[in-house]
């Protein structure tokens, strides 16, 4: 179905309404119903992400509870809002270095970060490269609509060059971050992207990263519907799924540096880094026991586990 | 509750302010620290990244002050004891969230060891101008409690009540050091575990699924939770409801952010500590704070040795919030309030406001970079003696 | 269902019949749904909910396999698949 077909029907004069009916989504029980309807547009592929999230923790072992939630600041950031496990909503940018509180206080915890491409990679950029580079064990989804959403639609870090956006009423002319191989530079063991169209790899790959020890990264090129399609011309967010269905090619293992995204261009999805190496804690622990021997005490260890 | 012995230093020390600070929190059992280095706050962060590996603690050096701040946030949630160190150009990158702090009620302690400013000042040198940073430096309306050492000891002893403080209000604590107490040395007595008296967090005995985490009682602080739990909660910046989902309406609005201002306001006479000196007969009182109350002793005793005899001597320990009533009620009685500070007036302007024009109100200004001159403030006493 | 060759696993092989919910309140009309599933089971229906949004309809629930995909792709939570019965493929070589 085209979108313009969609359109064609929804102009189409109807009096008729449908009746409400009550039934219960299975994933009514993982999601804040009580907040429900959220407050992304029609056709934001933001939506489909957390589905894909829940399907995800589905998949792993981990206890429910130990799973936590941090957003920042944006329509991405509003994803810890809905989702039903102890979420944070944070301040922009601040994620990451929350979410490391967190983990560092209770290792205990699964944490992870689910926000936007402007509010880690731009304001938040410090954090997501040293967070990466300390091998932090926490999980980092990163919404990448290619805009600032929630406010309007400004150009991000991410933002393909000659895109539209209302602070680059003429086209971008910066050069944007390929956010892969930033993450992978920097040193995340796990690095995989997706397109909001590609539901069962993107779950796949969303339980790969839960389940990996270690900082992992996964990028999910997301519509945004009123801003970036509406600024560039690009029609709904079901034609931005169409144009992902049509223009991505799935290359799993290719070299990060390689995948960066031009306006409308190809879209280079997959799995591209799955290493491993020492966590911070292990690190920390490893080396501290070395250098003070029994005197140490091991962080994040029960007494249990150290004998 | 006690202090876990694993963290206290038992004994008599000899310590710098930064040192004791350090020890203080350790004590008051914080086990989780994150910082980023900046003179002359550094040395607490040193002291307890060589301590806590023996006694499982956390301690880690983030890339900067804005994810030091959010760090603690996070770890005070995961259900530790959390703090931070910095000094001014770090404590104004740590405001947004402090802001964040007072607005999801986080408990932590932060130290801003402060140096002359603005900018990047004086760092290696001394100031007392951030007292009103630590008052209004994050936007929006909300409070906080700030408090202020003159000793070693007292940053020992203080940190713990700023712990204490934090725990049971719920709210970040600033400790508002300056470069002379954190860099002089003297002795500090740390005693025993058991004698130090711990204010515990007041969990939520409510069952998972029952548990709204801004649902409050008579003192108006909530029940907290941690993350892991099981209760599935949410909390957030925005303007928000008992069960922590945002509401951004102005009835809200109301209720949200009067009760953080109600849960310190209310509180205030339990939060407040001064210490006073001479008052029944004062005609003037010097009022200070941290390492100026020291040079103030000095300015009092030469006023006192020309003949002044009814000085009044009153130190803030607690700053914010403000003694108003205490201030009040001395406006009335005495000729002159004498405010030397390391800054071109700030608390001044509180005691002026609760003076009410009954008395006169003195500033004695000092950019900072190094303390008062005794002279100077005798030079005021005199002045507000006429 | 038509072979050129009957798969060596045809007798194990059970094809599932989905039974499709559809929260029509909930919805936002972006035929997510509509557009990828692999059977064309959906469309948008001439009706509005009463957020003012075209749900969408079954068209041919019979042929729905159960894949999920429309649930999974739902940004809204609005729409999805219980599993009705497995039917045995019928073979035609
Ligand atoms: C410190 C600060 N600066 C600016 C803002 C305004 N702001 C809110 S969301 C946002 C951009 C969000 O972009 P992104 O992370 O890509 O999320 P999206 O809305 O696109 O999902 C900005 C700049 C803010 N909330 N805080
Ligand atoms: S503005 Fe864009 S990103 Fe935000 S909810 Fe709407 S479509 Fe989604
Ligand atoms: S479950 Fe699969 S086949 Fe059935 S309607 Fe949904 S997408 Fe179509
Ligand atoms: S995918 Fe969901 S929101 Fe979109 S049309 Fe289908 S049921 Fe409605
Ligand atoms: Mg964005």
């Amino acid at each position: 179905m085209k979108a313009a077909e969609v359109e064609e029907i929804q102009k189409k004069p109807k009096t008729r309404k449908t009746k409400s009916v009550e039934e219960e989504h299975p994933l009514e029980k993982w999601l804040r119903m009580d907040r429900m309807p959220h407050i992304w547009c029609s056709t934001c592929g933001i939506g489909t992400a957390v589905t894909c999230f829940i399907e995800a923790i589905k998949k792993t072992t981990l206890a429910r509870e130990d799973i936590c939630v941090v957003s920042g600041i944006g329509c991405s950031g509003r994803i810890a809002g809905y989702i039903k496990q102890d979420s944070f909503h944070t301040t922009h940018g601040r994620a990451i270095p929350f979410a490391v509180g967190l983990k560092l206080a209770n290792p205990k915890l699964k944490v992870v970060v689910f926000s936007g491409d402007g509010d880690l990679s731009s304001i938040g950029g410090n954090h997501l490269i040293h967070t990466a580079r300390r091998n932090l064990d926490i999980t980092v989804l990163c919404i990448n609509n290619f805009i600032y959403a929630m406010t309007g639609g400004q150009v991000a870090p991410t933002t393909p060059p000659t895109a539209i956006a209302t602070t680059t009423p003429y086209g971008n002319y910066e050069h944007p971050f390929n956010l892969p191989a930033l993450a992978a530079a920097c040193g995340a063991v796990y690095v995989a992207r997706w397109t909001a169209l590609h539901v069962r790899r993107l779950t796949n790959s969303m339980a790969e990263a839960l389940q990996k020890k270690g900082f992992s990264f996964v990028e999910i090129i997301c519509p945004c519907t009123t801003l970036y399609a509406r600024k560039n011309k690009l029609g709904s967010g079901l034609d931005l799924m169409k144009f992902y269905h049509d223009n991505s090619v799935i290359v799993n293992g290719a070299d990060p540096r390689e995948v960066d995204i031009q306006f409308q261009s190809e879209i280079k999805v997959g799995k591209f880094i799955d290493v491993d190496k020492p966590t911070y804690l292990d690190s920390y622990n490893t080396y501290m026991k070395t250098k003070l021997g029994d005197k140490f005490k091991p962080y994040g260890v029960t007494d249990e586990e150290r004998q | 509750m006690k202090a876990d012995p694993a963290g206290v230093l038992t004994g008599v020390h000899y310590l710098d302010g930064d040192k004791a600070c350090a020890e203080g929190g350790l004590a008051a059992g914080c086990r989780f620290f994150a910082g980023y280095p900046i003179t002359p706050s550094t040395e607490v962060a040193e002291r307890v990244s060589e301590r806590f590996p023996y006694m499982g603690g956390m301690f880690i050096q983030m890339e900067d002050e804005l994810a030091s701040m959010a760090a603690i946030l996070g770890g005070s949630w995961a259900g530790v004891k959390s703090m931070t160190v910095t000094s001014g150009p770090g404590f104004s990158l740590m405001m947004e969230n402090i802001g964040l702090g007072a607005m999801l009620e986080t408990p932590c302690v932060v130290v801003n060891v402060q140096r002359g400013g603005p900018s990047t000042g004086l760092p290696t040198l001394p100031g007392q101008a951030d007292m009103m940073q630590a008052r209004w430096g994050s936007h929006g309306d909300y409070r906080l409690i700030a408090l202020s050492p003159n000793s070693p000891q007292e940053c020992f002893d203080l940190t713990i009540t700023a712990f204490n403080f934090s725990e049971k209000y719920r709210v970040p604590v600033l400790f508002m050091m300056d470069e002379c107490v954190g860099h002089m040395t003297e002795k500090v007595v740390i005693p025993e575990a058991d004698k130090i008296d711990l204010t515990e967090r007041r969990y939520t005995k409510k069952k998972p699924g029952e548990y709204l985490p801004y649902a409050y009682g008579e003192d108006l602080i909530p029940d907290m939770a941690k993350a892991g739990d099981g209760h599935f909660f949410h909390v957030t910046g925005l303007t928000h409801d008992e069960r922590g989902y945002p509401d951004m309406t102005w009835e809200m609005q109301e209720k949200c952010v009067h009760r953080l201002i109600d849960k310190i306001d209310k509180n205030v006479d339990e939060i407040f500590m001064i210490e006073e000196e001479n008052m029944d007969k004062a005609e003037v009182v010097v009022i200070s704070y941290g390492i100026t109350s020291r040079v103030a002793l000095r300015g009092i005793q030469l006023a006192e040795q020309a003949g002044m005899k009814n000085i009044g001597r009153m130190r803030l320990i607690t700053v914010w919030p403000f003694p108003e009533k205490r201030i009040r009620e001395l406006a009335k009685k005495v000729k002159a309030f004498v405010v030397p500070e390391m800054n071109y007036g700030q608390m001044v302007l509180e005691v002026e406001r609760c003076a009410g024009g009954q008395c006169k109100t003195i500033l004695v200004p000092h950019g900072g970079g190094t303390v008062h001159k005794p002279e100077t403030i005798y030079q005021a006493i005199k002045e507000a003696y006429k | 269902m038509k072979y050129w060759r009957k798969p060596l696993d045809a007798d194990r092989i059970k094809i599932p019949e989905g039974e499709l919910h559809i929260l029509r309140e909930r919805c936002k009309g972006c035929a997510f749904c509509v557009e990828y599933c692999p059977k064309d089971v959906l469309e948008l229906s001439h009706e509005f909910n009463s957020k003012g949004y075209h749900p969408p309809i079954v068209k041919n629930g019979a042929i729905c396999v159960h894949c999920q995909l429309c649930e999974m792709l739902c940004p809204e939570f609005a729409i999805f698949c219980v599993l009705k019965n497995q039917k045995e493929p019928a073979h035609e070589s």
